[in-house]
């Protein structure tokens, strides 16, 4: 029996793709910095001294190259992880992902696939300048034929960026920066599509993924103080979508807010109101509110705290939940 | 014990002294003059041989099978069967004698204008028009075919050519890519990190630019101030040439240097064609908008295939007959396609949901079962 280990979310990614590299030659691990230097998060330390620098290598400065290269790589049979330094340095690359590595099975019938990982540091609350801070996920999330994994726990981060390096399709996979030097214990975790209850609870569902997850449990904690029981959801990957756990659990509790860093505006957060709205009007005693990013640039490390949704902010909407006209069914008897 | 100031001086230019190795010519590489006379290279900076008359035999059939071909295309649009057509009328040496070059192994990475080559590579006619009939995205089978999808964001295509032949490097095959890319093209900055990864990586790319003046409206003299586009492979440390790409020999020939150097495990190479596109720019496109008749004519004196075709007979391999049988095989090829061609595509609407993932993501099920509901429900009405 092997012990469980306590690791940071960042050692946990590294772990994955060392073990990834280990398992298969074929992987290959390449962006800027990721070679001699291990990453400028760490991430990928030790693997080119490890694996060698022709399977984890530095490439020149240029992100619309380097995953046009991963394409040409899957090609011949590789499987590339690459990392973007940054979430707003991945632009450049956009055309490639959206025009090529999302449609490539499609636009092909099926011949070709590109089982390749596109690693995003994302999001902020790091104290970021400029352009480092930026909460991506939406762009990818809404082009089809990408998978969008955003860990929170780095038993996730391993075993889903395992499991990412092992699908045959691309899979963009975000990392919260702010996550990177978080301890967690590497336990077991489920597969793609199964979004977690982290905190069980009754009266309230509070919807969250990535750098939000850790936020909206300590709102959790902090509204167990005002009475309220709530429950708190990791959706895990957000394609592919777990509805069904969502919407579980809404039928439970009858109030949901989700919790989202990205702006607001036309977002993944809007999409899961939506979603429970269409599927779960039923059980709601509430409308869905929206705990997210505020519809502008993302602010100077200063004032980032005025931007991100924080305990206070998820607090206040689980107040507006509508609890006085709450219909028969919802009614809390103590309150 | 550090490294002595020699040393020091001769690591920081170890990567290649001088650019000499890496120019193109000063002209264009020409071997047949406009008449398909025979004319020696003289200023050219590599050696460049006259292939043998089988081969180029073989590329002036494969040219005029493409040009009908091409026209058949064309005209399909008039019909309706195609929704769209880039014609590569003029380019013919362009499309052809790069793909009969390669060999098996090799890869090929075309744009939407390579229908010719396509075609010249073996796939199947109806497959390759797939994309432009528009009953799917590709029709063939890349892998099958080692040949990409034909490539429509411009210059996307150049760095997936350089993390193929890295790959194949990789491997220990002797594969080369051969990735093909329009003037405009190279005002991307794909272009750019294409090279330079092919370059970086001692990638086995030949990037084979066809410069045919315009980008759609848009000419040359917009695109760049560079003396030709073939020295945009300096900077990068990549061996380039110009060619006459109306000189279906000398593209040939280039090719064949090209494919060696490439082999020899010198890295990429990058090839300029100069050559014109007789048609607008696609049969939707108006070209009397921006160029002149005049202009126009002064390239049928060029054409590719007439002036191969001059050598040839004088060099007494092919004669009328020939040129008949051959014609006659385009004819029918032509004829051929234009009957496949009026068969309506099967179209299966459930098929859209086969391949966005390997397995659904149960909101792509999800779509897939509403859409078999609407047309259970069609049925029935
Ligand atoms: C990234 C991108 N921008 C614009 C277009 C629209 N477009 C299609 S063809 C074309 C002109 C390309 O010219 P060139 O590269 O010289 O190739 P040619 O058509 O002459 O073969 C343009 C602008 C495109 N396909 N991709
Ligand atoms: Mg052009």
């Amino acid at each position: 029996m092997s012990e469980i280990e306590t690791v940071t979310f960042a050692a946990a990614i590294n772990r994955a793709l060392g073990d990834s590299m280990a398992a298969d030659d074929d992987v290959l691990v390449f962006g800027e910095d990721v070679g001699t230097l291990g990453g400028v998060f760490r991430v990928t330390d030790g693997l080119a001294q490890r694996f060698g620098e022709d399977r984890c290598f530095d490439t020149p400065l240029a992100e619309s190259g380097i995953v046009g290269f991963a394409i040409g790589l899957c090609l011949t049979g590789f499987r590339p992880v690459v990392e973007m330094q940054f979430d707003a340095f991945a632009y450049p690359a956009f055309e490639q992902i959206a025009s090529h590595v999302a449609k490539m099975r499609n636009r092909t019938s099926g011949a070709v696939h590109l089982p390749m990982v596109i690693r995003v540091p994302y999001a902020g609350g790091i104290g970021g300048v400029e352009h480092h801070c930026d909460s991506s996920e939406g762009y990818y999330a809404h082009t089809a034929g990408l998978k969008v994994v955003t860990p929170a726990t780095p038993a996730d981060a391993y075993s889903l960026l395992r499991e990412a390096i092992e699908d045959p399709d691309p899979v963009v996979f975000m990392e919260p920066k702010v996550s990177y030097w978080t301890k967690g214990e590497l336990t077991p975790a489920p597969g793609f599509g199964q979004a977690v209850v982290r905190r069980p609870g009754t009266e309230v569902t509070l919807v969250a993924y990535g750098p939000s997850v850790p936020v909206a449990l300590k709102a959790a904690e902090a509204a167990a103080e005002d009475g309220y029981d709530v429950e708190v959801i990791d959706l895990r990957t957000l394609v592919p979508l777990d509805d069904a756990t969502v919407m579980e659990s809404v039928a439970r509790t009858g109030r949901c807010v989700v919790v989202s860093e990205a702006s607001g505006f036309a977002g993944v957060a809007g999409e899961l109101a939506a979603r429970i709205s269409e599927q779960s009007f039923h059980s709601l005693a509430a409308p869905v509110l929206r705990v997210s990013g505020l519809p502008i640039p993302y602010p100077a490390p200063m004032l980032e705290h005025t931007y991100l949704p924080g305990v206070d902010r998820i607090l206040d909407a689980i107040d507006r939940l509508q609890w006085q006209d709450t219909p028969g069914d919802f009614s809390v008897a103590a309150r | 014990m550090g490294l002595s100031s020699d040393d020091g001086v001769m690591q920081s230019t170890a990567r290649q002294v001088g650019v000499e190795h890496l120019l193109p010519s000063p002209e264009p590489v020409r071997l047949l003059d406009e008449h398909g006379t025979q004319v020696l290279p003289s200023s050219a900076r590599r050696d460049y041989v006259m292939p043998t008359p089988e081969r180029l035999r073989a590329v002036w059939r494969a040219m005029v099978i493409g040009r009908r071909l091409d026209a058949q295309s064309t005209a399909l649009t008039k019909q309706g069967r195609l929704a769209v057509y880039p014609s590569a009328r003029g380019q013919e040496a362009c499309q052809v004698a790069p793909v009969l070059s390669l060999g098996p192994g090799d890869w090929l990475f075309p744009t939407y204008r390579e229908s010719m080559a396509l075609f010249t590579r073996g796939i199947d006619e109806v497959e390759v028009l797939s994309l432009l009939r528009g009953d799917r995205h590709c029709g063939y089978d890349p892998m099958r075919h080692r040949t990409a999808a034909q490539c429509t964001p411009l210059a996307t295509q150049l760095p997936h050519a350089a993390g193929a032949a890295y790959g194949m490097k990789r491997r220990g095959e002797d594969g080369v890519a051969l990735a093909f890319v329009g003037d405009g093209g190279t005002s991307e900055g794909d272009f750019h990190e294409g090279l330079n990864f092919a370059a970086v990586f001692g990638a086995p790319v030949v990037f084979f630019v066809q410069n045919n003046n315009y980008a759609i409206s848009v000419p040359l003299s917009k695109q760049t101030k560079a003396p030709s586009l073939a020295y945009k492979g300096i900077g990068y440390g990549i061996s380039s040439e110009q060619v006459d790409g109306n000189d279906a020999a000398a593209v040939l020939s280039v090719m064949d240097v090209a494919l060696a150097h490439c082999r020899s495990g010198n890295g990429p190479f990058l090839i300029e064609a100069h050559t014109y596109r007789m048609e607008a720019h696609t049969n939707a496109d108006d070209a009397t908008r921006y160029r002149t008749g005049e202009e126009v004519s002064t390239w049928i004196s060029r054409d590719p295939v007439t002036r191969l075709e001059a050598w040839l007979r004088e060099r007494g391999v092919i004669d009328d007959e020939t040129v008949a049988a051959v014609q006659a095989e385009a004819e029918e090829q032509a004829a051929s396609l234009r009957d496949r061609m009026h068969d309506d595509a099967t179209l299966r609407p459930m098929s859209l949901f086969d391949n966005v993932f390997a397995t659904p993501t149960p909101q792509v099920r999800a779509a897939e079962a509403m859409v078999r509901a609407e047309s259970e429900a069609g049925e029935q009405a």
